[in-house]
């Protein structure tokens, strides 16, 4: 597949501001498609609102850019009444976490067949800069001008619990790993989720000495810690919120499931039995 | 699928079943009263018909999930109350936007709020028609029987795959679970989407067939893509989606009107409308206008009667319907105009109005 077979040149100039990791993250799509060679025609990309949500608008496929938090909800009805297309859910942290919150652990609960990316700039980029639920401690944005003084939620841990089949952390500072977690997700049935940590210079990263983009994506580099090097027991005093407040980030595959997704539960129940 | 003959139905159960000849097969909702029992006969059915039912975390996600389904070109409807449908119109506005065929039925009870939800009001009338904002507008159906829940529920269909817009059933608690006798006819004029060409209308082309489409609530130009700063855009667009609703209006509208030569005319829908009939039965200087289409308001049928009569407006909310009536009634030279307003749950009576006249 060539580059412009995958987005709608006539879109071009995008409006994404210098340095934004979208790019970065759009290509990795890209490359995943074009490895797996994924049939475009077969593909639909759903989002919600947000800077993510404008960018299944640059890519050449079905493309339905919906309303604030509800992408997953939409994409729940196209996948249900056409199975055999590839659904891919691509959003911000806000759009799925805060206002879409409910909607989310619900298509994760189900293990419906959605391939979600949730881009993680710890703000509301378009709308200015304002703090997320993502959001570190202590971290400035235009609604907290004091510093965020609020626990931010873990992500990919909130849809790992919730029961999702495919779950990754993974940053715009490992691309490479990004598209072979891209390739993971398409190739698994059920709910597949990754979060991606992403740089936001201009409205983030102005606001947190992180302005230049190779000093905000390096940020994100060094805060970013791979699973094998973690090590949890019940008791340890650390946790991920402790970690997630200081805007640490676990990255790699937290979960791989092969649970039979939505709508085949009944071949789970036969080779499993229900636990009495 | 319901076969030709009279059937003893309740107005959910009969709404479901006509949903399912008018070709439904996608159905997402959330249980509310008093529109669960539709819910509940669409998750023992659609399977039957190889359709697909879901229960979503909440009315924000049915409506999205019904929208979603459109758009790879199955006909879908959710159902829901007062409280629900209040979280529809979001994406209500999304769907006009997008010009998505979609079929809602509001059973209506008592608001604002949780208010009484198992008793019968007519409170939604103008949420219907207002409830998102911007400028749009919705095809609203009131039947007065189960039959016609049942007729207007296809028709509904029909309307939605013609127009490209959300159509809303108005039902009512009462309606909802009154048991009637109806008759289901031999054979109905289903409307598949691209069938009939309207003007002002464009054909609708669904996701997963390699058509690329662009869907999206933003202000767009014919290719879908957004163009948001751009004056003629938006406004060639929003007066397109305004007018083709209702420039067509003479073709969407459809009244019953009884005694048009009398004096005074009772204008109601819905369940309300049905203590009219005692009075103008033995009274041939009582009319009676009753819209089976609130909206787009059947204007050019209102003109042709409304000229020097007396008005006396009945329904079941302190401010609804009234407002439009008097509104165009005045504009073409109604006389006088009164109005009988009756909530907290009881069904208006032939007394109600005697008190009037």
């Amino acid at each position: 597949m060539e580059f412009f077979d995958f987005y709608r040149k006539d879109r071009w100039p995008h409006q994404f501001c210098p340095g934004c990791g979208l790019g970065t993250i759009m290509n990795c799509l890209y490359k995943a498609f074009n490895d797996l060679n994924i049939d475009i025609d077969k593909t639909v990309f759903v989002s919600g609102i947000g800077c993510t949500g404008r960018v299944p608008g640059y890519i050449n496929a079905d493309s339905l850019h919906t309303t604030h938090g509800r992408a997953i909800a939409f994409a729940t009805g196209i996948k249900l009444s056409r199975p055999d297309l590839n659904v891919i859910v691509i959003s911000g942290d806000g759009d799925l976490f805060a206002i879409g919150g409910n909607h989310i652990i619900h298509a994760a609960r189900r293990n419906i067949d959605l391939k979600v990316i949730a881009v993680n700039n710890a703000n509301y980029g378009l709308t200015g800069g304002q703090m997320a639920p993502t959001t570190p401690y202590n971290m400035i944005t235009t609604t907290t001008p004091y510093g965020q003084r609020e626990y931010p939620f873990a992500l990919a841990e909130l849809i790992a619990a919730a029961g999702a089949n495919y779950v990754a952390r993974w940053t715009t500072a490992h691309p490479n790993q990004l598209v072979k977690s891209i390739k993971e997700a398409m190739q698994t049935k059920g709910f597949s989720f990754i979060e991606v940590i992403s740089q936001c210079p201009v409205n983030f990263g102005r606001r947190n000495k992180m302005g230049d983009p190779v000093f905000h994506l390096r940020w994100i580099k060094d805060h970013s810690v791979p699973i094998s090097k973690m090590t949890f027991d019940i008791n340890s005093p650390y946790d991920i919120v402790d970690l997630n407040t200081k805007g640490i980030y676990i990255i790699g595959d937290l979960v791989k499931r092969n649970r039979s997704p939505y709508g085949e539960i009944e071949k789970e129940i036969e080779v499993k039995g229900p636990q009495e | 699928m319901l076969t030709p003959g009279r059937y003893f139905l309740a107005g959910n159960i009969a709404a479901a079943e006509a949903a399912l000849i008018a070709g439904c097969r996608f159905y997402a909702g959330y249980p509310i009263t008093p529109s669960s029992e539709l819910m509940e006969h669409m998750a023992k059915r659609m399977p039957e018909e190889n359709g697909v039912f879901i229960q979503m975390e909440d009315e924000l996600s049915a409506i999205s999930a019904i929208i979603g389904a459109a758009w790879t070109g199955k006909k879908a409807m959710t159902a829901t109350s007062g409280p629900g449908f209040s979280l529809m119109q979001e994406n209500i506005g999304y769907a006009a936007m997008t010009e998505t065929p979609i079929v809602i039925v509001d059973v209506m009870r008592g608001g604002p709020s949780t208010g009484q939800p198992t008793i019968v009001a007519q409170g939604d009338v103008l949420q219907s028609r207002f409830g998102s904002h911007g400028d749009y507008e919705t095809i609203v159906l009131a039947p007065n029987s189960v039959q016609e829940l049942f007729d207007l529920t296809i028709r509904a269909f029909n309307l939605a795959s013609i127009f490209r817009n959300p159509v809303i059933v108005l039902s009512d608690a009462e309606l909802a679970h009154m048991v009637e006798k109806i008759e289901v006819a031999q054979k109905y004029d289903i409307v598949e989407f691209n069938q009939v060409e309207v003007d002002l209308v464009p054909s609708f082309v669904p996701l997963g067939y390699g058509f690329k489409v662009a869907v999206t609530g933003l202000t767009h130009n014919f290719k879908g893509y957004p163009i948001t700063n751009d004056v003629k855009v938006h406004r060639e667009l929003v007066t397109r989606l305004v007018d083709k609703i209702i420039k067509n209006e003479p073709t969407i509208s459809d009244v019953e009107i009884i005694n048009p030569e009398a004096e005074t005319i009772i204008v109601s829908y819905g369940i309300s409308s049905r203590a009219a009939y005692p009075i103008i039965k033995d009274n041939k200087d009582v009319g009676l206008f009753r819209p089976r289409t609130l909206w787009p308001f059947p204007e050019s049928k209102f003109k042709e009667i409304v000229k020097g009569k007396r008005v006396i407006i009945l329904e079941m909310n302190l401010r609804g319907y009234a407002i439009e009536v008097e509104r165009v009634g005045r504009k073409y030279g109604g006389k006088d105009f009164e109005t009988i307003h009756i909530i907290g749950g009881e069904v208006p009576k032939p007394s109600h109005i005697e008190e009037v006249l």
